[in-house]
């Protein structure tokens, strides 16, 4: 039942990728042109050489990107559309977050990440349906509320931007800045990243695992907002108010994305090989990726994430040098970023160098998360605990 | 192999230890924490810095040596696979991949050859074409070759990393250090009397120090942490701190800072003038300095310390700099105060009367040690400006023991003058024994008709007892005292009537003042604003308790001196290490994103036809090319037929 698309009936002469481009391709670049035009005409003033930089770096990657992966140009433009809209009825004060039917609603940051948090939990559920009872429906559902939310969350991050400039200009900046806004960040690449798989192996029954760690997520960001008011937009400390986080922190997330993604493919294959060994009929086996699949797979979201984390690693140190006057200071932080690449590292080598598979590395991607957990979320709760305990 | 991954997890257990064990700490806390027995063990381990300990480097050293035997090693093999087509592959090693196919077809090997050859470069495909025994041709395709370059790219970025980050690492110094050529001074000593074995010549390698100047001064010198003290490292110029600026936001967490900087070197024409700010550092001379944190640079204070045992003598001026200690003759003894830090304003969150959270500047504030002569401190905060509360303004003023307790404030309530002067005289009144005996006596005169003769005596003397304690100990005292002598079941009631007979002797104390000492016309009785003033000094009085000083310091004056942090880094290594880093990058998309591909087509003649044997290999990552092979054998098999 899953037929990967590299199998079916293609051309025999595969056109060059930019030849195989469409008309809505290049619409969406022309869009993305403008809007990146139009930015630099009204806010370049704003933004220093840098953030100039990586605008026009965004708009071609946005623009690359949407070639490689279609439904990112429908996501994109609902993502765009909506956030104008939100942005256009806000005007210049906050106060029409509480009068404005659609703000207070749907598209004021706050309730479009209440929205894609529900929609990011719906989609679990369906997935969980689909899988269980086997119904192709709800799992086309999942997919659609999957979609939904990551909009949802993308749209709330852009609002959110811009109402962090209408509470002051000097409060103003991209919402990347603190544990609550990665974490809207980490579930809407997780998403993404998931959905993408989803397509290319056209199995929908690894949404049930891989939507189960982003409502985790979801469940986090609730509680953390809920008890701890965490959802207020606090103004930057002088050493975060740096085009390297705009940068640093979204690579940082795609690399998280692709751990955590690992990891509940990790739990998937366990499952599978478990089942398979005592039926290998069972429903359950059946609607699944193959043990092949789930393993290969794996392997290449660790790749990605490696990757992408080796990156970030790097554009975090040469912040480090820039802020703090060292690029490597041995900081828990730094140390922990370190362990979790060493650690996956070192699962990349028994797979490639040993030639390890299967179950071994489905446990240790699922212990890496833990590591990468740790490294993203404990370091700031125990070992800044412990550093002030040490204060004492 | 082995040992390189052993090492990779020996390098992150080593790493962990370091960030559970907070480390570069003043050894006494480790000795506080850890006590003497388990400190040292740590110590001759090295936890305390565990990144600098030779061991570490050991780790770190074998890492680097293994890789590079690793990539030297390979190197060659990956070369001659990147280059080379291999066409002289044997036919029965083709047969034996995993990925192959054969079919005859119509025509001569060397046309197909090119025909077919032509269809893989579309593909993506580097060939070549060559001779294979014969009536037979081959030719050999690859794409995908930079793949192996990651290898090497990303394994010999990694060595070049270590080499740059062991450059930084100041390896030179710890020798020295190790060999006692240079001490680590523990002292708080000035610069020029640092002995010369703590300080370092401005020519050494790598280091990274900091050094804070107040504005209007200057230093060609920055502190070096190392293990339990510091060293001295010249640098070969000066930095003086022309100005410091910083900007808050509402809630009153800096938004920004700056320092205008002015370095002063022989090799500069003129003086060279950089304002540096948090994420702009000024690069002078491969030095680069950091504007990291900012503190008092020794700010004038200027004190009235008044006395609580003496509340009619004249303030004490007290009067020095924020970092200076100024000795201080008290009825009580001598004392030390040391002069802590100063703050400008002080915003803390408050409920505003709506009920919303709002914000509230509470304005300067100074922070002091005070210290006996038994060497014990209590630390205070007093605040400049008065703080309302109710309908009434205070001093403010918190006492802490210790710098991890929060502090415990204390309203003392301010008269018609915004004084102190009412407060300390009623608190005098009170401790004064003629005094309180002559309010007692006249409230026990009341007490008529009494059969024990000696029964006021014994009365008056607890009563002046009672009310001593409670000024002098605080209401804790008196709780203390009802607890030790009254049984549980009236211990309720006996507080009850103890605080009423203190409330009742200091308002007879409170009115005496106001009439006679204030002159005041009580005719009409007691105004609201004097009863609430005695209300909060009944508070004020409660709390004193642990309050352990001999006066209470107001600041009167000040004139503030900024000091800017500054983080002065020479790091030679850091370009090597950036290289590595994009050396890393590059070399892992590679390595994870290329895939290195072989495939050969072997065209043989056979008659009329041409039989074709079609092979492949994939460097790792079967799936995947398990599929293109697929979709390449059916592009071939049509074009071949064509
Ligand atoms: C800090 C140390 C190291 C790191 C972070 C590291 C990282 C990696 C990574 C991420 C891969 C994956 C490559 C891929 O997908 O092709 C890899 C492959 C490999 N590593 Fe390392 N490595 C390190 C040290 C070493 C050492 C010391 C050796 C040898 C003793 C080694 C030998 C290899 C080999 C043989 C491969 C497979 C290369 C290939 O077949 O293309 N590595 N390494």
């Amino acid at each position: 039942m899953s037929v990967p698309h590299e199998y079916m009936e293609e051309p025999l002469e595969q056109p060059h990728f930019l030849k195989r481009l469409g008309l809505f391709d290049g619409l969406w670049a022309v869009l993305l042109l403008a809007g990146t035009v139009y930015t630099i005409a009204n806010f370049s003033v704003l933004m220093d050489r840098y953030e100039v930089g990586i605008l026009i770096g965004t708009g071609l990657a946005l623009a690359l990107f949407g070639w490689a992966w279609k439904p990112i140009r429908p996501l994109g433009l609902a993502v765009a559309a909506l956030s104008l809209f939100a942005v256009w009825a806000y005007g210049d004060t906050l106060a029409a977050a509480e009068t404005d039917f659609f703000l207070k609603y749907l598209f004021s940051s706050q309730s479009a990440i209440m929205w894609m948090s529900a929609l990011f939990v719906m989609a679990t559920a369906a997935y969980w349906f689909a899988l269980v009872m086997g119904s192709t429906f709800s799992g086309k559902v999942g997919t659609a509320l999957t979609w939904s939310a990551s909009t949802m969350g993308l749209v709330g991050l852009m609002v959110r931007w811009r109402e962090s400039y209408l509470i002051s200009h000097d409060v103003g900046h991209i919402p990347v800045a603190n544990l609550y806004e990665v974490f809207i960040l980490f579930a809407v690449i997780t998403g993404l990243l998931y959905l993408f798989y989803e397509k290319r192996y056209n199995n929908r029954a690894m949404g049930a695992f891989v939507l189960t760690v982003v409502s985790a997520a979801v469940a986090f960001l609730l509680w953390y907002s809920f008890e701890r008011g965490a959802h207020e937009i606090m103004p930057l400390v002088p050493a975060l108010q740096s085009y390297w986080m705009k940068i640093h922190v979204p690579t940082n997330f795609v690399g998280y994305g692709g751990f955590a993604m690992a990891a509940m493919l990790g739990v998937a294959y366990l499952l599978v090989d478990w089942r398979a060994a005592k039926n290998p009929q069972s429903a359950f086996v059946r609607r699944m990726p193959s043990l092949d699949q789930l393993d290969d797979l794996m392997h290449k979201l660790i790749a990605l994430g490696f990757a992408f984390f080796t990156v970030a690693t790097v554009l975090g140190a040469m912040w480090a040098a820039e802020a703090w006057g060292g690029y490597w200071s041995w900081d828990p932080k730094e140390t922990w970023a370190l362990i979790v690449w060493l650690n996956y590292a070192a699962w990349l080598h028994m797979r490639l160098t040993k030639g390890w598979r299967g179950k071994p590395l489905a446990w240790w991607a699922i212990i890496g998360l833990f590591i990468t957990l740790f490294a993203f979320l404990g370091v700031n709760m125990f070992l800044s605990g412990l550093h002030s305990y040490g204060e004492l | 192999m082995n040992l390189a991954i052993t090492l990779l997890v020996a390098v992150s257990i080593a790493s962990i230890i370091g960030t559970v064990l907070q480390q570069n700490l003043p050894y006494n806390d480790y000795v506080i924490k850890f006590g003497p027995f388990w400190f040292e063990v740590f110590n001759a381990l090295g936890l305390y810095d565990v990144y600098g300990t030779p061991w570490f480097l050991v780790l770190l050293g074998l890492l680097l040596v293994s890789t590079t035997v690793c990539v030297f090693r390979n190197t060659p093999a990956i070369i001659r696979d990147m280059r080379h087509f291999r066409l002289d592959v044997q036919t029965k090693s083709l047969r034996s991949f995993r990925h192959h196919a054969e079919w005859s077809v119509k025509g001569a090997p060397s046309e197909l050859a090119d025909r077919l050859g032509k269809q893989l470069k579309r593909d993506g495909y580097r060939t070549r074409q060559g001779d294979y025994g014969g009536n037979a041709r081959i030719v050999g395709a690859m794409r995908g070759s930079m793949g192996r370059l990651g290898y090497l790219l990303s394994h010999s970025a990694i060595v070049i990393i270590c080499i740059g980050g062991l450059m930084d690492g100041n390896l030179p110094l710890k020798f020295a250090d190790s060999t006692g050529k240079i001490r680590a001074e523990t002292r708080d000593l000035p610069i020029a009397n640092v002995p010369a074995k703590s300080v370092i010549a401005s020519d050494s390698g790598s280091f990274r120090g900091t050094v804070n100047i107040p504005e209007g001064s200057s230093a060609d010198f920055v502190y070096l942490g190392l293990r339990d003290g510091y060293l001295v490292q010249k640098l070969p110029f000066e930095i003086a701190l022309d100005e410091f600026r910083i900007e808050h936001y509402p809630t009153g967490q800096p938004k920004s800072y700056e320092s205008d900087l002015i370095i002063f070197d022989e090799e500069l024409e003129e003086p060279l003038r950089k304002t540096i700010a948090v994420n702009h550092p000024l690069v002078y001379k491969g030095y680069a300095i950091y504007q990291s944190s900012f503190s008092d640079g020794g700010s004038r204070m200027v004190l009235q310390a008044h006395s609580l045992d003496n509340p009619d003598t004249e303030a004490l001026r007290l009067e020095g700099r924020i970092g200076q200690r100024l000795p201080v003759e008290t009825p009580r003894g001598k004392r030390t105060v040391e002069l802590i830090d100063f703050k400008p304003f002080n915003i803390f969150p408050i409920e505003e009367e709506d009920g919303s959270e709002g914000q509230k500047n509470f304005g300067p504030s100074v922070i002091f040690r005070l210290r006996d002569a038994s060497g014990e401190a209590l630390e205070y905060v007093n605040y400049m400006q008065p703080v309302p509360r109710g309908e009434s303004l205070f001093f403010l003023s918190g006492v802490r023991s210790t710098p991890s307790e929060p502090y415990q404030y204390l309203h003392l309530p301010l008269d018609e003058n915004d004084s102190l002067k009412r407060f300390l005289r009623l608190r005098a009144k009170a401790m004064e024994m003629n005094h309180l005996q002559t309010e007692v006596a006249a409230q026990l005169a009341s007490m008529a008709g009494s059969a024990d003769a000696e029964l006021p005596q014994k009365v008056a003397n607890s009563i002046v007892e009672l009310v001593q304690t409670f000024v002098a100990e605080g209401i804790g005292a008196v709780v203390a005292r009802v607890e030790s002598s009254a049984p549980e079941a009236e211990q309720d009631a006996a507080l009850k009537s103890f605080v009423n007979v203190i409330q009742n002797t200091l308002g007879a104390i409170y009115v005496d003042l106001l009439a006679e000492e204030e002159g005041k016309d009580l005719g009409e009785g007691v105004s609201a604003a004097d009863q609430r003033f005695f209300e909060d000094a009944m508070n004020a009085l409660s709390l004193m308790g642990s309050y352990g000083s001999p006066f209470v310091a107001q600041l009167t004056d000040f004139e503030q001196v900024q000091a800017s942090g500054l983080q002065i880094t020479k790091s030679p290594g850091k370009d090597i290490v950036y290289l590595g880093c994009v050396m890393l990058m590059a070399g892992v998309f590679f390595m994870f994103y290329m895939h290195h591909r072989r495939l050969w087509v072997r065209i043989e003649e056979d008659g009329e036809n041409s039989r074709i044997l079609f092979a492949g290999t994939g460097h790792r990552n079967r799936g995947d090319f398990g599929k293109e092979f697929q979709r390449l054998q059916r592009r071939l098999k049509a074009v071949s037929d064509a």
